[in-house]
Formats: C-alpha cells, structure tokens, sequence
C-alpha cells in the first residue's frame, strides 16, 4: 500500500453546512460510498461554516479564519492528518487558507490573533493535508479497488462530468495538481471521469466542466445564474449526456434550481437529469438510489435509473 | 492599450454621415467620421491607492493590459459591457467619471475566478471586482447591491453562530431585497423537493427553519470576528477619506499639541 493510500483509509470528514441543508444527498452518499469501500470518515468535532463564497467578500482573511478553526480542530484535537471535503467551496476555502498562511504573514498574524481570542490552538500551515472527496476515492481506494468492489454497472449511461469552478481555480492554491501523469489537471480536470468510467459510465466529451454556474449570484443576479445554467444544460444535452454528474453542492443546487426556473420562468426546458458523482459511484457499489439519496435530489432520475436497468 | 474591445472614446462622441459632401469630395459614411473633443479634468489621482487599501484590490498596479482577464471572463460572455481590464485601466489612470458609467453592473462579477486563473502578473482581477463594488458603495455612489447584502445576511449568521441554515438565509435574503418568496418558479421547485421525501426527513427540515444549527462554545469566536470586522470597516473608511469625524480629530489635536509642546 502505498503512502498516500495508508493515509486517506481513515480522514477527517468535514461536511460543510450545505451537506447538512439542501444538499443531504451529498452527505448520504459521500457516507454510503465510503462505508461500501472500506474507507473509514471521523467528523470534524464541533466544525464551523468554511466561509464559503461570502465570507470573502466581507473581508479575505476572516474568510482566512474560519478554515483555519476547521483544520485546527482536525490537527491540534484530532490528530488527523489529512481532511477530505466533499463540497467545493470548503475544499477550495480551506486550500485557499493553507497557502495564504504559508505565504502571507498579514493573514498568519490575522488567524493567530483570533485563534488566541477564540481559545483554540492557531492552526499552521503544514498540519493537515485538506483532499477533495474526488482526491480520497481516486487515492484512497484506487481505480482497480473501485472496481474490484463494484456490484453493479453505469453500463450503457451517458454523463458529462461537471466540475465547476473551485475544484481548479485559481491553479496556485492547487500545488499538488498540474503535475504530470496521474496527478489532476486543473485546464482539464479527469478524477471524476476516471472513476465514473470504470463503474461503467460512458462519459461524453463535455466543453464546460470547468465552467461556472453563477452559483455565487444564484438568488442574488438570478437571471445571470439562470442563462449560465441553461447554457450548462443544454450543452450537455448537446453532447448527448443524459445525466450530468456533480461534485459541488452549489453548482448541484444551482443547477436544479436554474432548470425549474429556466422552465418556469423561461419556457426553456430542458430533460437531462443532475446527480452527484458519489450517488453514480454508489448505484454501482450496489447501493438502492435511497441508500445514496437520489429521491432528495429535485431533478427526478428514480425512474429513468430503474428504466435504465441501474438501480 | 493592446486590445481595442473598449476604448475611452464615448461611442456618443462619434460621428459619421452617411451622405456627405465637402468641397466636392464625397466623405460619405466611415470617410467622414469624427470625434468629439472632450477634456477630462476631474482625475482622481488617489483612485489606485484607494482600491489597493480595500481587500482584494492590493495588486491592481501590477496590471501591463494584457486583457486575459476579460478574454476569460464569464460575465463578459453574457455581456460585453462588463469588462476588467478596462476598468483596472480606468482605476490605474484615475478616470472616476468613467468608471461610474458602469457603476451599475460591476457588482455582478460571479467570483468563478477564470480572471485569477490567467492573469500572467497575478493581479487577482476577481479581488479587484470585489474592491472596485466595494468602493462604489463606501463612496455612496450606489446602493448595496443584491451581492452585498446577501453576503451580509450570509455573514451574519456564521459570525453570530458558526454556521448557516440555508432556507434562513434564503427567506432573510428575500425580506431584506423586499422580493415576494410567493414566485411561481420557487414554488415549483420546493414542489419538486418534497415529492420524494420521507416524512421523517421533512420534520427535519421544518425543524431546521426554527432550531438553527450552530458551534458550541462559539460566543469567544464570535466576539474576536466582530472586534475584526469593526476595526477593518474603520480602518477602509479612512483609507477612502470618509471618517470626517477621524480626520477632524486629528486636524484639531495636531496644532493644540504643538502649542502644548512650544509652552
């Protein structure tokens, strides 16, 4: 077994606020997948809010603090190594947070000043290695012990592998990406396909994974996220997806919203079903579509996995 | 500058006469087109120090116009109108009259960070969107726009406790914006959320509206972050020359120390 695989058999598990909210489906499956591979998830004790898109927007470095706390929590009190989020923003904010406080001293002294105040150890830069839930399966277990424990099969299901924006962007606080053969590619992202296609998917070629669904302006600039949305849609049904698969609760969120609203409020229907790779993973591993949550989703795919013969 | 997708010249001040004779030569359409003179005398030479003071906006002087920054980005592609790099030109150069011409719609940079991801002087173009709204609003020439105070009701709850119930945020975003949760579309999709769920997983939900969830032991936290915030709104208003009451202060207390001290 090598290093890194000893290492993500067990991690800590930061769920974020919208696993527990709109996108429980998430959590479900990202749960049921890791149970049905072997891989063992501790909660984050006592986790707050990462700071998601907003946070930022009120000021960088309090954005900066609340993920510190959160890895803090997983080194100082844990004794984890590494941390796995299965929503974007928190995956993107904790890594954003691990590089500004290797290379900022401002935002080190800002974080060290709170930590104190807030009465919990000043997380450093080093302590913990934050993953993508994306990072743990493909790493963790393996393209040939995903496939060694699969139970059913994609067989036969068309899916554009949607990835969003802060799985990528920007590239510098993503050091371990971008290098060379087996590592992501943050211009052409490929972990989710990767996966996806040995449980049998058969993924289309998709232009946008990389594109961005308006999800920070989702309620506030709604008609901006709708036409992004719908572009996203459409491409995909272009592409000759019948699913697009997502890692991200809010590209997941908005996209569903975006459909209903793009239809109600547009005329502009469109048919292809949104789902979380983790639930795709889990129909696979042999799970039911309730085990991993797909009657929690909005966009209605029960019946077209039964018609398909998956679930 | 390098590309030409805007120019300072107002497209008002451009004419051109479809049908036009001048001492006998035919200078009908593109022949014929002139430009208006204007001269420009209200330069606000603080305007780059006063974005690079506001989080985000610190490395707008490394900008060289390259124009990757709007070539990549999303909102650009929706509207032409929206574009980084002539507004980093226009806060570079001091041009404020300019930039309030479209005071309107730079609030609406989606943070998708393709800008980030291409500047070749690492700019952050994104961070300086954030600035530049953020400066529009603090100089009072525009209203908070839906962003903003959706980040505020965002950010008030994880301050006050750690984390966030979406549908609180949602129904506090809508009361403040004053729009009607009542449209047809929200209906639809809430219709669509409840269709499969078990019972016991709506009582959770329902649930969740009034129990907020939240971290234990978060009052020391939340008290460090609004001392933060506090001192960081004081410390921008200043930057931008707004605290009339701060600069007062120190106006009046500099002579009378100087008397003290010659006494």
């Amino acid at each position: 077994m090598s290093d890194t695989r000893a290492k993500y058999q067990k991690v800590a598990y930061y769920p974020g606020c919208a696993l527990e909210g709109t996108a429980h489906s998430y959590n479900r499956s990202t749960q049921a997948v890791g149970k049905a591979l072997g891989l063992d998830l501790v909660e984050v004790k006592n986790w707050n809010c990462c700071g998601a898109m907003e946070v930022k927007n009120i000021d960088p470095k309090l954005q900066t603090y609340l993920s510190s706390r959160v890895m803090s929590i997983a080194a100082s009190e844990m004794k984890m190594d590494v941390v796995m989020a299965p929503c974007n923003g928190c995956y993107h904010n904790l890594k954003k947070a691990e590089y500004d406080l290797a290379h900022d001293p401002d935002s080190a002294e800002v974080v060290d000043r709170l930590s104190k105040k807030a009465g919990h150890a000043t997380y450093a830069a080093g302590q913990v290695e934050t993953i993508h839930a994306l990072d743990w399966i493909k790493h963790g277990i393996g393209e040939d012990g995903l496939r060694k424990r699969l139970r059913g099969s994609l067989k036969g299901l068309k899916v554009a592998n949607y990835y969003g924006c802060m799985y990528t962007r920007p590239r510098h606080i993503f050091p371990e990406k971008d290098q060379g053969p087996g590592s992501e590619s943050t211009s052409k992202p490929h972990y989710m396909d990767d996966l996806l296609a040995v449980a049998g998917a058969d993924n289309v070629e998709f232009p946008l994974k990389t594109a961005c669904c308006g999800g920070a302006h989702t309620l506030s600039d709604s008609d901006t996220s709708t036409r992004l949305v719908l572009n996203l849609l459409r491409a995909a049904e272009a592409s000759g997806a019948e699913v697009i698969a997502t890692e991200c609760p809010t590209c997941h969120s908005g996209l569903e919203m975006h459909q209903v609203r793009a239809e109600k409020k547009f005329g502009q229907a469109t048919r292809v079903k949104i789902v979380y790779f983790t639930q795709l993973l889990g129909l696979a591993l042999g799970l039911s579509p309730k085990q991993v949550g797909v009657h929690e989703n909005i966009s209605d795919s029960i019946g077209f996995f039964k018609e398909k013969g998956i679930a | 500058m390098p590309i030409h997708e805007v120019s300072l010249i107002r497209p008002e001040n451009l004419h051109t006469q479809e049908q036009l004779v001048v001492d006998g030569v035919d200078v009908s359409g593109h022949w014929s087109t002139f430009i208006e003179s204007r001269a420009v005398t209200d330069y606000n030479e603080a305007l780059e120090e006063e974005i690079a003071a506001l989080p985000g906006g610190e490395y707008v002087h490394r900008c060289w116009q390259c124009g990757s920054c709007t070539n990549s980005c999303t909102v650009n592609a929706i509207n032409p109108d929206f574009n980084p790099r002539y507004w980093i030109y226009l806060i570079r150069m001091g041009m404020e009259s300019e930039l309030l011409r479209d005071k309107d719609i730079i609030w609406q940079c989606v943070s998708c960070n393709k800008c980030t991801y291409a500047c070749p002087r690492d700019v952050v173009p994104e961070g300086v969107m954030k600035a530049l709204s953020h400066w529009m609003e603090l100089k009072g020439h525009v209203k908070k726009s839906p962003s903003m105070v959706f980040d505020e009701v965002f950010s008030e709850q994880v301050f006050a406790r750690g984390k966030i119930e979406e549908g609180r945020v949602m129904q506090r975003f809508f009361k403040r914006t004053g729009q009607d949760l009542n449209q047809p579309w929200l209906i639809e999709m809430v219709k669509r959320m409840l269709r499969h769920l078990p019972v016991t997983m709506l009582a959770k939900l329902g649930l969740a509206t009034f129990v907020a969830p939240s971290t234990r032991d978060w009052s020391r936290a939340r008290a460090a972050i609004e001392e933060y915030v506090h001192e960081q709104e004081h410390k921008r208003r200043r930057a931008l020359g707004l605290d009339g009451l701060i600069e007062a202060a120190t106006r009046d207390a500099g002579p009378a120390a100087g008397e003290g001290a010659r006494s």
